[in-house]
């Protein structure tokens, strides 16, 4: 249980940094080390260096703007999920942090290390893409932004360049109209979920308009099914005036939408529980999601500003 | 082919050291191979069970989770930085020793640090938040019930109440 032997640096400038990584092909970057070192330490990984961005100037923030939250590579989960202004522009965000490991983890860990390790049963690279945020990379030669749609090419594999190191990622904040939840289901508390599902409900007066529903541990990767369809036809069909306007989402329409998402999504077998399992958390967790945002979308709705 | 090694100067418990060590030792190692403060324990060695952890910069973090090479800008406290300045048990140390907080007392030193820095938050806390508090930390022996009446009694002893909490009644004197 030793990492293998490696090389280290720890520059004080980005550019050493991207230098530095350029220059080993066997290079990783380092930063809060709260995936990276079990890995090296179950000699899973074996990078030839790791090159430490934790005295990197400047990468620390976490800023709201009109765009939303925008967080630099060196911010700390806890200090994610520990701010206000985070929880009022986008309280997606904080509510899946509070799931992510234990406090003492997300001391060390960071927001963007963990949307660039990649991990399908993490809680944070599927709120990015459910939010159809995007991380923005730098090397030695250049900048870019990387759409979360486009982050994840399979399990623990983003598609950051070997040369690159992700500064900052933005999560886009809460439209008009919208409600947020996030629900998911694990062993012990802080655990990895054996299925995890986020939704975002967006309402226009009592119908629903959108809704889109993020999952986590029940396919390769993160993965967004768009269920309005089967909302927005239900609302439709309602008996009476009542119904429409009580803004409830009937059995029926919950047990479509979810219907709908296990098309879209594989879940597997392994030690922990059976594929049948984990599709039927997909059922009764979609149906608590749905209803949880389609609730905070219709009480934000109601309240001033 | 010998290992490359690091000049690295590590503030622990208040007190500069500095070692030689390859980059890939761990700072649970180097706490308790290097410097010999050997308080700090290791179970699991990946991050779940907790015992390892110790205070950076005041946050609790587990120490076999960071390399001693990148604790070179922190400050770093163990379980032997606990202890009052005159050699006594802090409140958190005293609180466990009252209410049998301890059996084997292998995951203890991970709780202690890990309180240590919760009450400094959470300064009343209810059950449900020592719960919490002590959430990501394992115990085999104890059930965690007299860890839960541990927290509860340190808040009352950092506070100087010289009589228990609610929470410590039932605990053995």
């Amino acid at each position: 249980m030793k990492p293998a032997p490696f090389s280290f640096v720890r520059p004080q400038g980005l550019q050493h940094a991207l230098e530095a990584l350029a220059a080993d092909p066997g290079a990783k970057v380092l930063a809060g080390g709260q995936s990276l070192v079990p890995l090296l330490s179950m000699r899973l990984a074996a990078p030839s260096t790791l090159v430490d961005i934790n005295a990197l100037p400047d990468l620390d923030h976490v800023r709201v703007d009109d765009s939303g939250v925008r967080v630099g590579a060196l911010a700390r989960q806890a200090d994610v999920l520990g701010s206000d202004d985070v929880r009022r522009v986008q309280p997606l965000l904080s509510l899946a942090l509070s799931q992510v490991a234990h406090a003492t983890i997300r001391n060390r860990g960071t927001v963007v290390g963990s949307l660039v390790h990649a991990d399908a049963a993490a809680e944070l690279p599927m709120v990015l893409t459910l939010l159809g945020g995007s991380v923005s990379v730098a090397s030695a030669t250049g900048t870019r932004t990387i759409p979360a749609a486009e982050l994840y090419a399979g399990p623990l594999e983003s598609t950051l360049h070997h040369d690159e190191i992700a500064v900052e990622a933005l999560f886009p904040g809460l439209g008009p109209g919208e409600g947020v939840a996030f629900e998911e289901v694990s062993r012990r508390h802080g655990d990895y979920a054996l299925c995890g599902v986020a939704a975002v409900v967006r309402v226009e007066g009592a119908h629903v308009a959108e809704a889109r529903v993020g999952y986590m541990s029940v396919a390769d990767v993160p993965t967004v099914v768009d269920l309005t369809t089967a909302l927005v036809e239900e609302v439709a069909q309602r008996p009476s005036r009542r119904a429409r306007n009580q803004g409830e989402l009937s059995d029926q329409a919950v047990s479509a939408a979810a219907e709908l998402a296990l098309q879209h999504l594989d879940p597997a077998d392994d030690l922990h529980a059976s594929s049948a399992y984990r599709a039927q958390l997909v059922r009764v967790l979609t149906a608590h999601a749905l209803r949880a945002a389609h609730d905070d979308a219709v009480v934000r709705g109601g309240a001033p500003g | 082919m010998s290992e490359e090694l690091y000049d690295v100067r590590l503030t622990v418990n208040g007190v500069a050291h500095d070692v030689r060590v390859p980059a890939r030792r761990l700072l649970s190692d180097a706490l308790r191979h290097d410097l010999g403060l050997t308080g700090t324990h290791v179970g699991c060695e990946h991050g779940v069970c907790g015992a390892c952890t110790v205070l950076v910069d005041g946050r609790p973090a587990r120490s076999c989770l960071m390399f001693a090479v990148s604790a070179v800008d922190s400050s770093i406290t163990t379980v032997e930085g606990l202890t009052r300045d005159d050699g006594t048990l802090g409140p958190v140390q005293q609180a466990f020793a009252e209410c049998h907080g301890l059996q084997c007392g292998f995951c203890t030193p991970g709780f202690l640090t890990t309180i240590t820095a919760g009450l400094a938050d959470h300064p009343s806390p209810t059950e449900d938040d020592a719960r919490e508090m002590v959430a990501g930390n394992l115990c085999r022996c104890t059930g965690y019930t007299n860890i839960v009446k541990s927290v509860l009694r340190a808040a009352a002893l950092r506070d100087g109440r010289r009589t228990p909490s609610p929470g410590t009644e039932e605990s053995e004197t």
